[in-house]
């Protein structure tokens, strides 16, 4: 265990070493370290007003996304969940594109109508999966999310066409997610955001296990059952349209990060989800530096980057699940 | 008392009929119950009704003298282990981790699990011949092995009382046997046990009392030899029996086939 975790660790170390030398101009890690700490490097712009706030970022919004979905698995007890799944993908997306259609600023127009979105999407989620005596049900928010997100998709799409060719590219490029924005203010507002949420995922992860058991077991086992999922599921959103609003949609860090967790550490949420957060954190950083330095000096958008890695190991995980 | 439910009544929205009717059930310390009954008759209900984890249209459900309502789940998790039918873990966890999730109860979401913990983990699953299993993870265990896991499990959350929902459904002779006998040797350590069962002839040998339930009420409750009675169960079960004696008393009931009479 001890091995494992110092593995991560070095994962971590490695991908904010060259999350910071590399880019548009590549700076030796030796001077990277150094840049940090005295003032009077010539690389000390770079490193502190740009790629340090990108990478600080990159690794909270990776730890973000990889937390929520770990959680979102067990509560939904589907290995498939991820944290766009209730509504959020539609609901920002839809956001995003009507802010862009109305001549929005992108700077913080697009960013706030997407937060919007995504929440009044999973509010409506939430309304729909809950029952007549106020439980949440699985299924039902499960299903809800999905029609919820087709739904919005429709009404963006149509929108998309009705616009013209270049807004449609900016809400486009927008919506694939990148950390290019990463700023210290887009830094500090998630700060003060996220905190909350994610104590409240951690402090919920010996229920989680409980939940993971099935909804009754966990129940008499002695989980408040409808309490935490109310607080995983208003958690979750919150983090999901916060991490929207910073960096756009990235895919499969939620969704593969928490299962190859799962297969080194266990599937017990007192350690899957802080070491989720570290290694989805890393993972985001990493996949960022290689979005920015593959096809120099075009950025990819860093959700291909995370799909291209995730979906292959995605792909060997679940081969050797049902080997 | 442990458990104590009176004139208990239960409706599902939208289904006609009471699932549970002015039902009276109790269970005392050092006592083994069976519930059985038809299909449909009640018996899951009647578990879930005393447990709090469905709302009653009329009646009172109370453990340890308590509301059941008023009791916060953690607190009621230290009193009763209740085992449901069903249980799909979404997660392949090891037996040992398993069973350790019996002392969320009493350690919230921070406290680590200290030395008493470890104890009462390794006593539950040496109980149930299950300390060997420690290092599998649960979705390779066979169907006696698994709910003697669950069993351990329910035993590491120190109850005084057992609820058990069918546990030997899926298990062989061998395997049945073993857990009502372990059950049996928890009852004789003065927890009370609750067993759902379709099992006439063995609720006939284990249980110190039946409840026979069908249509939400309680059809005859006594000493097996009062309840499980050719009369009795060929009306309740609505298919002919003969009822026979094992070992100068205990009733043991054989279904008719088409055409069999009681004396042949």
């Amino acid at each position: 265990m001890t091995r494992r975790l110092l593995f991560v660790a070095l994962f971590v170390l490695l991908t904010a070493t060259f999350g910071l030398s590399l880019g548009a101009v590549s700076i030796a890690p030796g001077e990277v370290w150094r840049a940090l700490v005295d003032g009077s490097s010539s690389y000390g712009p770079i490193i502190r007003q740009l790629r340090l706030p990108r990478v600080i970022l990159g690794f909270l919004l990776g730890g973000t996304l990889a937390v929520s979905g770990a959680s979102l698995q067990a509560l939904l007890r589907n290995p498939l969940a991820d944290p766009y799944l209730l509504g959020l993908s539609g609901g920002a997306g839809l956001g995003a594109v009507l802010a862009i259609a109305l001549g929005g600023p992108i700077a913080w127009a697009v960013p706030a109508a997407a937060f919007a979105g995504a929440l009044g999407a999973v509010a409506l989620v939430y309304a729909l999966g809950r029952t007549s005596s106020g439980r949440l049900e699985p299924r039902i928010l499960l299903l809800a999310g999905v029609v919820t997100s087709g739904f919005a998709t429709a009404i963006m799409t149509a929108l998309m066409v009705l616009s013209d060719a270049a807004e449609l590219r900016n809400a486009f490029l927008w919506l694939l997610g990148g950390l290019g924005r990463a700023s210290w203010q887009s830094l500090g507002l998630f700060l003060i955001w996220a905190p909350i949420p994610l104590l409240v995922l951690f402090t919920a992860a010996r229920s989680l296990d409980l939940l993971a058991l099935g909804e009754e077991t966990a129940g008499y086992l002695g989980a408040e059952v409808e309490r935490v999922k109310r607080r995983v599921v208003v958690s979750t959103a919150l983090l999901t349209a916060a991490a929207v609003a910073a960096a756009g949609m990235i895919g499969f860090v939620g969704l593969v990060v928490p299962h190859a967790v799962r297969r080194i550490m266990g599937p017990l949420h007192g350690r899957l989800l802080p070491i989720a957060f570290a290694v989805g954190g890393a993972l985001l950083v990493g996949a960022d530096t290689i979005a920015r330095v593959v096809v120099r000096p075009i950025e990819l958008p860093v959700g291909v980057v995370t799909a291209l890695i995730g979906v292959p190991v995605f792909a060997i995980l679940l081969r050797r699940e049902i080997r | 008392m442990i458990l104590e439910g009176r004139d208990l009544e239960v409706r599902y929205p939208g289904v006609g009929l009471p699932a549970l009717a002015g039902v009276d059930a109790w269970l005392r310390a050092g006592e083994f119950v069976a519930v059985v009954g038809p299909n449909g008759g009640g018996k899951t209900t009647l578990l879930r009704a005393l447990l709090g984890a469905v709302p009653l249209q009329r009646g009172e459900a109370k453990v340890a003298g308590l509301p059941v309502a008023s009791i916060p789940r953690a607190d009621l998790a230290q009193i009763v282990a209740a085992l449901p039918q069903r249980e799909e873990p979404a997660f392949a966890l090891r037996v040992g981790e398993f069973v350790q999730l019996g002392r969320y109860a009493h350690l919230g979401p921070f406290t680590p699990s200290g030395p008493s913990d470890r104890a009462l983990v390794r006593d539950a699953l040496e109980r149930c011949d299950a300390w060997t299993l420690r290092d599998r993870t649960i979705d390779t265990l066979s169907g006696g092995e698994w709910q003697r896991a669950r069993v351990a499990r329910a035993l590491a959350q120190a109850p005084r009382a057992l609820l058990l929902d069918e546990p030997t459904a899926a298990l062989d002779v061998r395997h049945a046997m073993e857990l009502l006998e372990l059950v049996r040797d928890l009852v004789a350590s003065g927890l009370g046990a609750l067993v759902v069962t379709h099992e006439l002839n063995l609720a006939a040998r284990f249980a110190d009392r039946v409840i026979l339930l069908a249509d939400g009420r309680v059809q005859a409750v006594g000493t097996p030899r009062e309840v499980l009675t050719q009369e009795t169960l060929t009306r309740v079960f609505d298919w002919p029996v003969a009822v026979t004696t094992w070992n100068g008393g205990t009733p043991q009931v054989v279904p008719l086939r088409r055409g069999e009479t009681r004396d042949p």
